[in-house]
């Protein structure tokens, strides 16, 4: 059971913990710096001298060299630009859809664990239901309905990947229950909505932190997917998907193109799981092995 | 047991129904539909009228979807709107072509998770595990549909090693070598695709299994580590395992979506994706049904398979 | 208790002497074990009484070899049946459990493998050790059954653990622990885990296995209690070390340790007035990551004194098989308990 830090010596114990597993993993201390560097990059490209859209036809193709450190696409635009660009969109999907899905994960846990009886069993049937669905399928079809977009890519993955999150809340939610400060809390008469704020949602806390961590990792990975297919993100904006898209036609020219914005999703979404994982020994209590009798 | 068993089956059946009034519904709320696709601006009303009656738009919506409903449990699941082909006579052919790619490549991403994970499991946090889990990391966060362009790429035009479209090369449809030279890089990038999350679940459930009280109690009798892997944690770890195959049902027809289509493998795949480009709904509809219809399937057949072989639950039904 | 012990010869079974055992974490060093002696002779039931975090599962688990790998245990000796097990390979040590001695756990919930059957459980170890081939392994499983009490073994045999309630498990690991006959068997708080009435029956087991097997019988528990009308000696734990060890009537008519004392007064006793109240030792067990330099109890001791928190005290012989590691004799204790010198630690 994942509970917060009870006091300070706790939190200092915690911290000691994380920062002794950072030590040891090398790997995860590069995945936190390139995360810092790939977000400020993210984040400032406005104000860097970067220049995706100019366009030169003359010098298409040409690969990584001192002008162009990514070499330039199929019309001559520099290709870091689009890169960067491209993650600022990637890395906004992510985020977006990911608080979108934790969002309504983190409410329908908790309303269904905490009102229980028919509301639980509906809430629950629609998670079974909607979670027979392929992703893969219901992502589509949806994508049919909706105009293509930024928007429609944000709703369509956090409108469909949050059954995980609301079962795990749930579960918690379920436990927490019982609690004798929550049975208490409910007794003297305070309205269930309280109660959820205030108790349960900060005791379920942690598990929504890692889930949202892991949960941007899979947001990348599926627009990623999606919009290679063409169902994503739409010209004139790009993500890494959709640069892969247009990698795909240009292969035998530019592989560059193909490799680079791919390499970026692997290191991001690689970065954002080892993040999680940072998270989840941050929060768990540790048991000291062999601290028995 | 035979009452559990029967009581899930029961308690599928509704599931199965509201997917396909919800696929049903979905259909219809489509801005665009198989009407438009058969008719004309220039037709008059009473053609238009006369099209509709004769493939049944004219209904009231609950007819349309009882015909329907009927259709799909005959096995006739309509027709192309942009083909006008059977959509079963297609699919009798695209859904053994996806399971020839997907069952192998899914049974032996399985069969070596399972060794790379009991190897994990049980020297955890030793290089052979850091190794492995690594691996299993970097996996998870490789997209398939990079891995397979990249595959192309490399094999296919580099070195011009594997055809990288079709699964035949044309005239040579009975060569079992011109076959599996099709086969192999689409093979690859599902097998890569599938070990590392199958790995990662045995790694943790042996590390789950070697926690458990049982495994000290062994060593307290003199059993070798060679005993306790073995006799105790292998069996423990592969029972759920096995049970978990029956998620693999709706794997056989919608798992390879996006690989098949980048190796223009004749699947589902293409198949469905060029119906969703061209919103050709019947198509989409049916294969929604079918993949959901399977995960619940698969569900149940998993469950069944749990309550056959843990004794502590065949004793409760 | 002592016509028991006669038809048992009485010779040393097993001898530890200052053993430590240490865990590295994350380099922390935890001691678990600071120098802990105790023996068994044959016909013994030594109980091992300690709070938790005393050590006394360490311990007993060092003796048998089934600590992980970040565990480091060293002694002056520890010497089973003639034979060093320091000196042994891992291997070897591995070949002694379940043979020469044999150890039971406090939980029986989870020590059997849930999707194995009661018989194969028996008969693995059986197989392990005696040579037998299925069938007679299957026929020693039903006898060891029968022993412990479970009535209809040869239908039990084919069961599942989950079949069994949490007493019949713990019988049936007892069953398993005789099987190849040891010499001595150790028992982890076997019935912490179990209701009132099973832990007298189960207890009643032990001993009656002691007489019929002619087996020595290790108890670690926290019960006092539990221990009296069953071990003939025991040894007091706290804080990773020996406080006191004696004969069972030794210890209880005549305490010499001031933790054996206060552990005796905690007991409710029928005759313990309406108006008195129960003597509860105040205070908490001591760091094993970093120990205290003196005696482990000082901090919560009612008699100590600055001597007793500036080293550890050596051991006082007061009768052949009663010692004590004290600073202060049993008579200055009574003494200051008379002059009402306790410097008011307790209530």
């Amino acid at each position: 059971m994942i509970v917060m830090a009870k006091n300070k010596s706790d939190q200092k114990r915690r911290i000691e913990n994380v920062l002794s597993a950072l030590k040891h993993d090398k790997l995860a201390i590069a995945s936190l710096v390139f995360l810092v560097i790939i977000i400020a990059l993210a984040l400032l490209a406005p104000i860097l001298p970067l220049d995706p859209n100019t366009t030169d036809v003359r010098n298409m193709f040409q690969p990584p060299s001192p002008e162009h450190w990514f070499g330039t696409d199929d019309i001559g635009r520099d290709y870091l630009s689009r890169v960067i660009y491209g993650g600022r969109v990637s890395l906004l999907v992510g985020f977006l859809a990911m608080i979108t899905c934790v969002c309504v994960g983190v409410l329908v846990g908790t309303v269904s664990g905490y009102c229980g009886g028919w509301i639980d069993s509906i809430l629950m049937r629609i998670v079974d239901i909607m979670s027979s669905i392929p992703w893969m399928v219901l992502v589509t079809v949806i994508s049919l309905f909706l105009k293509r977009g930024l928007k429609s890519i944000i709703i369509v993955i956090g409108f469909f990947t949050w059954m995980e999150i609301a079962r795990l809340v749930r579960a918690e939610t379920l436990s927490l229950k019982e609690r004798e400060y929550v049975m208490y809390a409910k007794f003297v008469g305070i309205p269930g909505y309280v109660i959820i704020l205030k108790h349960i949602i900060p005791s379920v806390l942690p598990t929504i932190i890692i889930a949202a961590s892991t949960g941007i990792a899979n947001a990348i990975m599926t627009e990623s997917s999606l919009s290679f297919l063409g169902l994503g993100i739409q010209q004139p904006m790009s993500s890494w998907g959709s640069l892969l898209q247009n990698a795909q036609s240009y292969m035998q020219n530019a592989i560059y193109m193909a490799i680079l914005p791919g390499l970026l999703i692997v290191l991001t979404i690689f970065a954002f799981n080892k993040l999680g994982n940072l998270l989840r020994i941050f929060v768990e209590p540790r048991v000291m092995s062999g601290e028995k009798d | 047991m035979a009452k559990y068993i029967i009581k899930r089956i029961l308690a599928a059946i509704p599931m199965v129904l509201i997917i396909t009034v919800i696929c049903f519904a979905l259909m219809n709320l489509a801005p665009y539909d198989a009407i438009d696709a058969m008719t004309t601006p220039n037709m008059s009303p009473e053609t238009v009228a006369l099209i509709k009656a004769k493939y049944g738009y004219d209904q009231p919506v609950y007819i349309q979807y009882i015909r329907w409903l009927d259709g799909l449990i005959n096995g006739n699941f309509g027709y192309s709107i942009v083909t006008h082909q059977s959509i079963s006579a297609d699919l009798a052919i695209r859904i053994p072509n996806t399971i020839k790619l997907i069952l192998p490549a899914y049974l032996l991403a399985y069969a070596l998770a399972i060794v790379l994970g009991l190897i994990a499991g049980s020297h955890k946090n030793k290089w052979a595990d850091k190794l492995i889990d690594g691996i299993c990391a970097i996996g998870i966060a490789l997209p398939t549909f990079w891995v397979s362009m990249l595959l192309i790429y490399f094999l296919g035009y580099k070195l011009n090693v594997l055809p990288i479209v079709g699964m035949h090369t044309i005239g040579q449809e009975n060569s079992m070598i011109d076959y599996l030279r099709h086969f192999l890089m689409p093979f690859i990038a599902l097998f890569l695709s599938f070990l590392p999350d199958a790995t990662r679940y045995v790694r943790s459930s042996t590390i789950t299994q070697y926690s458990e009280d049982y495994v000290m109690v062994q060593q307290a009798f003199g059993a070798s580590k060679a005993e306790i892997m073995f006799k105790h944690v292998c069996k423990n770890v592969l029972l759920p395992i096995i049970t978990k195959l029956g998620m693999a049902l709706p794997m056989l027809v919608t798992g390879a979506i996006i690989t098949e289509t980048i190796f223009g493998w004749p699947g589902v795949g293409p198949y469905f994706v060029k119906a969703i480009q061209g919103m050709d709904y019947p198509i989409v509809m049916v294969i929604l049904v079918l993949s959901s219809t399977l995960v619940i399937l698969g569900n149940l057949l998993s469950d069944i398979l749990y309550s056959l072989t843990d004794p502590r639950i065949k004793d409760l039904g | 208790m002592d016509e028991n012990k006669m038809t048992q010869t009485g010779e040393r079974l097993l001898t530890v002497d200052n053993l430590k055992t240490t865990f590295m974490i994350h380099k922390t060093k935890v001691e678990a074990v600071r120098g802990a002696s105790i023996h068994v002779d044959d016909g013994d039931i030594l109980a091992v009484v300690g709070e938790s975090g005393s050590g006394k599962s360490v311990l007993m688990k060092s003796i048998m070899g089934l600590l992980p790998e970040n565990a480091q245990t060293t002694a002056d000796s520890l010497v089973y049946m003639g034979r060093n097990l320091l000196e042994l390979s891992a291997d070897e040590r591995r070949k002694m459990r379940g043979k020469e001695f044999a150890m039971i756990f406090q939980d029986p919930m989870t020590a059997l493998n849930p999707l194995k059957k009661i018989g194969s459980h028996l008969t693995e170890v059986l197989m392990r050790y005696r040579k037998l081939n299925k069938k007679q392994a299957r026929e020693e499983a039903i006898e060891a059954i029968r022993k412990v009490g479970i009535p209809s073994p040869e239908k039990r045999l084919d069961q599942y653990p989950h079949e069994f309630s949490g007493g019949m498990r713990q019988r049936v690991l007892i069953a398993m622990a005789l099987c190849c006959k040891p010499k001595l068997l150790i028992a982890d708080e076997p019935t912490t885990a179990l209701d009132v009435t099973i832990q007298a029956q189960i207890l009643e087991l032990l001993k009656q296995l002691r007489d019929e097997e002619k087996m020595s019988v290790v108890l670690i528990t926290h019960d006092l209690g539990v221990v009296a009308s069953l071990s003939n000696r025991i040894s007091v734990m706290y804080g990773g070390l020996i406080m006191e060890e004696g004969l069972t009537d030794e210890i209880f008519y005549a305490p010499k340790h001031p933790y054996t004392r206060a552990l005796l007064h905690a007991i409710p006793q029928p005759t313990t007035g309406v108006k008195e109240r129960l003597e509860a030792i105040p205070g908490m067990a001591p760091s094993l990551t970093n120990p205290p330099a003196g005696c482990p109890f000082a901090e919560r001791c009612k008699y100590a004194c600055e001597k007793c928190e500036s080293e550890i005290p050596a051991y006082r012989q007061y009768t052949k098989t009663q010692r004590a590691m004290c600073v202060f004799t049993e008579e200055e204790l009574n003494a200051m308990d008379k002059e009402g010198k306790a410097d008011g630690r307790t209530e």
